[in-house]
């Protein structure tokens, strides 16, 4: 084995090989790199991106010993970029690493174009006017944004793209696809070529649970107009009619049908999250359509026509009690079905590229495939401009916020995290930051925050004040194991980005990013997501 | 904001924190340079585990404000530790982690004071544990967090109102990680749930049923599991199987295959064959930053109260959006581990072997190899050969005489228990009472439980 496939071993058994490229491609940009930029970066150069380029114009001094790992006493006068950008090539000599001594704020202003170039933006440690300008900047050249921020003890992180399309592939909430409520003719046909009469208790004991199910819908339908049971009384007698078919204790296979028996009273059909997605404006297919919208309106036309209201099989089942024989005679009918489904989707987005203009085999037979497996599990993910968030957010949930008991912290140290880059702009230091003026900074950064709130929408709101006064104790201090765990989260949601930008693989697309604004309490860690 | 007022020492930010009064604060908390310097000179923290969670946890505390920190692992380093244990190199492989990770942070972090511990946990004295303010753990596996909850829960003594003795609380933070998700959480042994208290929340893993593997195997999983535990013993029959010998491994993999393409089974590789023979576990860098942070963040609050503290468990979970959830679990009122003792009643007469028969054929504690103590003096001991010699004599005089003739007390007990078919060391107290003595009322007997 090669040996950075031995070094990654324990990150390929969660995203595969195709996942590993998707990272070895991308370029990291890092706006600032003190100790929450340098340690998110640390966890994605361990991991092997392909190159990381550090932006930070200041110079190491004392203070920064304290807080961040990656610079160290030898340094102390020399610039931070440079430091931390050689203490991360040594963790991973696979990974690029270069660094730029300017301050983020002056290449935002001057520089704009420069940040196109990565694939996506890190940037810690940016106040609000920054965040502005820099997310108008990545939004208008297409380039994924993650912003990151400790504070005391708090913190946020928060992603700025237009959109994510995600195929998960591995949802712990999703059932098997196993059509159990709506089989097709293949598998009734298959059924009947049991009989869960056979006197022999070893066959018996050994009919996959598929099978009792699908015969004993098929009996109660015949008994019932068609209908499936649908009353907690007629599911009741549904499991006590596979109970009565049971010879004897052991037999795990009945047992199994019966906790399994709530997949035949599952609705048909589609769920309400993929019927919103087929329903979307981005849908109607045009030469502009990313391969995701056009992959969405051919699943659009199967699920109207050839699929009868359902996605295309996934094709795989779960292990069950069965004989070997049986199991894999089972397995091969879920796989002929989920081959034919895909057959028919390729048809129809062959046929979509070529009325929009495009090359017919512009999208690989492997996305087409792939896109099948996952279709009842795709997800689509939209995320505000920064700008319209903070200049107008949504405000009932802004207000249901303010007075959720479970979310009060949290959106108190969202607006006192905005709050203080207010009065960072009005008084030139952050509330606290200085011991001398932390008497005055309390009453003023409460207003600061009282006034922010009612720009919002909010008259009348009012925050904490406890918290108002740890906020000013913070003193806009950057606390190690803050910093770790604000960037370890930042880290974690740029690895799921990456697999999306796999590009055009859409297999690898598998992670769920976070929406929302990531608030860190690390108070009490009952830290939220806030929808604004 | 430069300003040339900021006053740069190396505490700059951490001074925030300690030097000024909070409100929402613990109640011992004392801000001022005092506190900030007994942290450095006074506070003296265990990582046990310098794997994921451990390398980061020393990171994280020593930039804490911490100064005296050890760490103790019995692993060396293998190159699959590479993509996450950030104080490793290439060049490590081989060595032992509990060394190559203290020097690391020493020499990046001036005034800090790591010492190693390269051995395993169960060989380390009780009282090596029992010099540390707090324990951190690190670790993957159930069994050694299990030990060493005992371990911290044995040092635990109640009063006479059965209340926890404050200054023998020995607060343990743990941290744990798969893949995507984890989970960290703050032990105040007597007062928050402990280990053992909440041991459901570690289900055991399930195995496959042996008839399955023999007689209808189905998956993957299942071809590797019978080269793994039926075929390897029929032909090697005496030779145990190593996991890290890698002809074994190539062993089963090949007879693996074989069973496979006879049952028309697909999916069998290397790695997975790897990954169910070692039980491997997915891990990532970014996880284990996140829950060590959080560990660390609150070995500083217990150690200073400069905040409030996790009210006690906290898991994460970032496979599918981002979910964090803090539960305040409750304290299992009969845990053998961390209650005020199991009550034993015996005859005055009964003798230390006699004694240590009894908890073998207790129905609560099985416990067999035992060694007592009691107030800190062996009473008997298993091991090494030196102390068993010594203290053999006593096991023919009495309990009620080796106890100095107290009318109940509490002994420290040391051995054995099967739990899931696997043996483990554990440590139990024994809450001793002896029938028949003056002092001892019904009331007393029935109280102690
Ligand atoms: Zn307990």
């Amino acid at each position: 084995m090669a040996e950075p496939k031995v070094k990654y071993d324990r990150q390929l058994r969660i995203w595969g090989e195709q996942g590993q490229t998707a990272l070895e491609k991308s370029s990291i940009c890092l706006l600032n790199c003190g100790p929450t930029g340098s340690e998110t970066l640390k966890n994605l150069v361990l991991g092997g991106v392909g190159s990381i380029t550090v932006v930070d114009g200041s110079k190491i001094e004392e203070g920064d010993l304290g807080n961040n790992f990656m610079v160290d006493e030898s340094s102390i006068g020399q610039s931070k970029a440079k430091c931390v950008c050689a203490f991360l090539q040594e963790l991973n000599d696979a990974v690029k690493a270069k660094f730029i001594e300017e301050y983020p704020e002056e290449l935002i202003e001057t520089n704009p174009s420069f940040f196109s170039q990565f694939t996506l933006v890190v940037a810690t440690q940016l106040v609000e006017d920054s965040m502005i300008k820099l997310d108008r900047i990545c939004r208008e050249a297409n380039v994924m944004l993650i912003l990151a921020r400790s504070y005391g003890l708090t913190g946020f992180v928060r992603i700025s793209l237009k959109e994510h399309a995600v195929i998960e592939s591995k949802p712990e909430h999703f059932l098997d696809d196993l059509r159990l409520n709506n089989p097709w003719p293949e598998l009734k046909s298959f059924a009947e070529g049991f009989d869960l009469n056979v006197q022999d208790p070893v066959v018996h004991k050994h009919i996959p649970y598929v099978i009792i199910l699908v015969k004993m819908a098929d009996e109660w339908a015949k008994s019932h107009g068609g209908a499936l049971p649908s009353t907690r009384e007629e599911k009741k007698e549904f499991k006590e009619l596979i109970k009565a078919r049971m010879v004897g204790q052991d037999e795990d296979n009945y047992k199994e049908a019966i906790e399994a028996s709530f997949k035949v009273f599952a609705p048909k059909g589609i769920s309400s999250d993929l019927q919103q997605i087929i329903n979307d404006n981005c849908i109607e297919a045009d030469s502009n359509s990313s391969d995701f919208w056009l992959l969405v309106a051919a699943l659009k036309e199967f699920i109207a026509h050839e699929g009868g209201g359902e996605t295309p099989l996934e094709g795989s089942i779960p292990d069950m009690t069965s004989s070997t024989e049986q199991y894999v005679n089972l397995q091969n009918i879920y796989q002929a079905k989920a081959e034919a489904d895909f057959v028919a989707i390729e048809r129809l987005v062959r046929s979509l590229l070529k009325k929009v203009g495009r090359d017919s085999n512009s999208i690989p037979k492997t996305m087409i495939k792939s896109f099948c497996k996952n279709a009842r599990k795709l997800k689509v993910c939209r995320y505000r401009l920064i700008e319209d968030e903070f200049n107008s957010p949504n405000l009932p949930e802004l207000q249901k916020y303010l007075t959720d008991e479970d979310y009060s912290t949290a959106v108190g140290i969202y607006i006192l995290l905005r709050a203080v880059d207010r009065f960072a702009a009005n008084y030139n230091s952050f509330p606290g930051q200085f011991d001398s003026a932390m008497d005055e900074d309390v009453p003023r950064l409460k207003s600061t925050a009282v006034g922010l709130l009612s720009d919002l929408g909010c008259n009348g709101a009012t925050l904490a004040e406890d918290l108002i006064n740890e906020m000013c104790r913070f003193g806009a201090a950057e606390l190690h194991a803050v910093a770790a765990l604000v960037g370890g989260i930042a880290s974690q949601e740029i690895i799921k980005k990456l697999h999306y930008l796999g590009s055009s693989q859409l297999i690898t697309r598998q992670f769920v990013p976070m929406s929302g604004t990531f608030i860190f309490n690390g108070i009490d860690h009952k830290s939220q997501l806030l929808s604004l | 904001m430069a300003d040339a007022s900021v006053q740069s020492s190396r505490s700059r930010d951490l001074d925030k924190l300690l030097l000024r009064p909070g409100n929402l604060v613990g109640p011992r908390f004392e801000p001022g340079p005092e506190m900030r310097d007994d942290l450095q000179t006074y506070a003296r923290v265990l990582v046990v585990g310098a794997g994921g969670l451990g390398c980061e946890l020393l990171k994280d505390l020593a930039l804490s404000g911490f100064r005296n920190l050890e760490v103790i692992d019995m692993d060396r380093i293998e190159v699959t530790n590479l993509n996450r244990q950030f104080l490793f190199r290439l060049e490590d492989v081989g060595k032992p982690k509990a060394e190559v990770a203290s020097k690391r942070v020493m020499e990046r972090i001036s005034g800090v004071n790591i010492v190693p511990h390269f051995c395993r946990i169960e060989d380390k004295d009780i009282s090596f544990y029992n010099d540390f303010n707090i324990i951190a753990l690190g670790l993957d596996s159930i069994e050694a967090r299990s030990y060493i909850n005992s371990v911290a829960c044995s040092f635990l003594e109640y009063d006479s109102d059965n209340n926890p003795r404050e200054e023998t609380i020995k607060p343990m933070v743990d941290g744990g990680t798969e893949g995507f998700k984890g989970h960290a959480r703050v032990i105040m042994p007597g007062i928050t749930p402990c280990f053992e208290c909440t041991i459901w929340l570690f289900p055991p893993q399930v195995k496959f049923p042996l008839c399955t593997l023999a007689e209808t195997p189905r998956t993957a999983a299942h071809c590797i599991e019978y080269a793994h535990l039926i075929k390897w013993n029929e032909v090697h029959g005496g030779v145990a199987f190593d996991p890290d010998n890698p002809q074994h491994m190539k062993w089963v993999y090949d007879e693996a295959v074989k069973r496979a393409e006879l049952f028309g089974i697909p999916g069998v590789t290397y790695s997975l064959t790897q990954g169910v023979v070692k039980n491997i576990i997915p891990a990532i860098a970014s996880t284990n930053a996140i829950i060590s942070a959080a560990c660390a963040l609150e070995t500083l609050k217990i150690a200073t109260e400069c905040s409030k503290t996790l009210s006690n468990y906290l898991t994460y979970n970032g496979a599918e959006g981002l979910h964090t959830k803090v539960t305040e679990f409750e304290r299992d009122k009969d845990c053998l581990v961390c209650g005020p003792g199991v009550l034993i009643e015996v005859d005055p007469s009964v003798t230390l072997q006699k004694f240590i028969d009894l908890l073998e054929e207790h129905p609560k504690l099985r416990l067999s190899r035992v060694s007592v103590t009691h107030r800190g003096k062996n009473l008997y001991m298993q091991a090494p050969p030196v102390l068993e010699e010594m203290t053999r004599s006593n096991l023919s005089l009495t309990l009620f005489e080796l106890m100095g003739k107290l009318s109940k007390d509490v002994v420290n007990v040391n051995g054995t228990t099967t739990k899931n078919d696997q043996k483990i060391s554990c440590l139990r107290k024994l809450s001793v009472v002896f029938k028949g003595i003056d002092g001892v009322t019904d009331m007393d007997t029935a109280g102690g439980a």
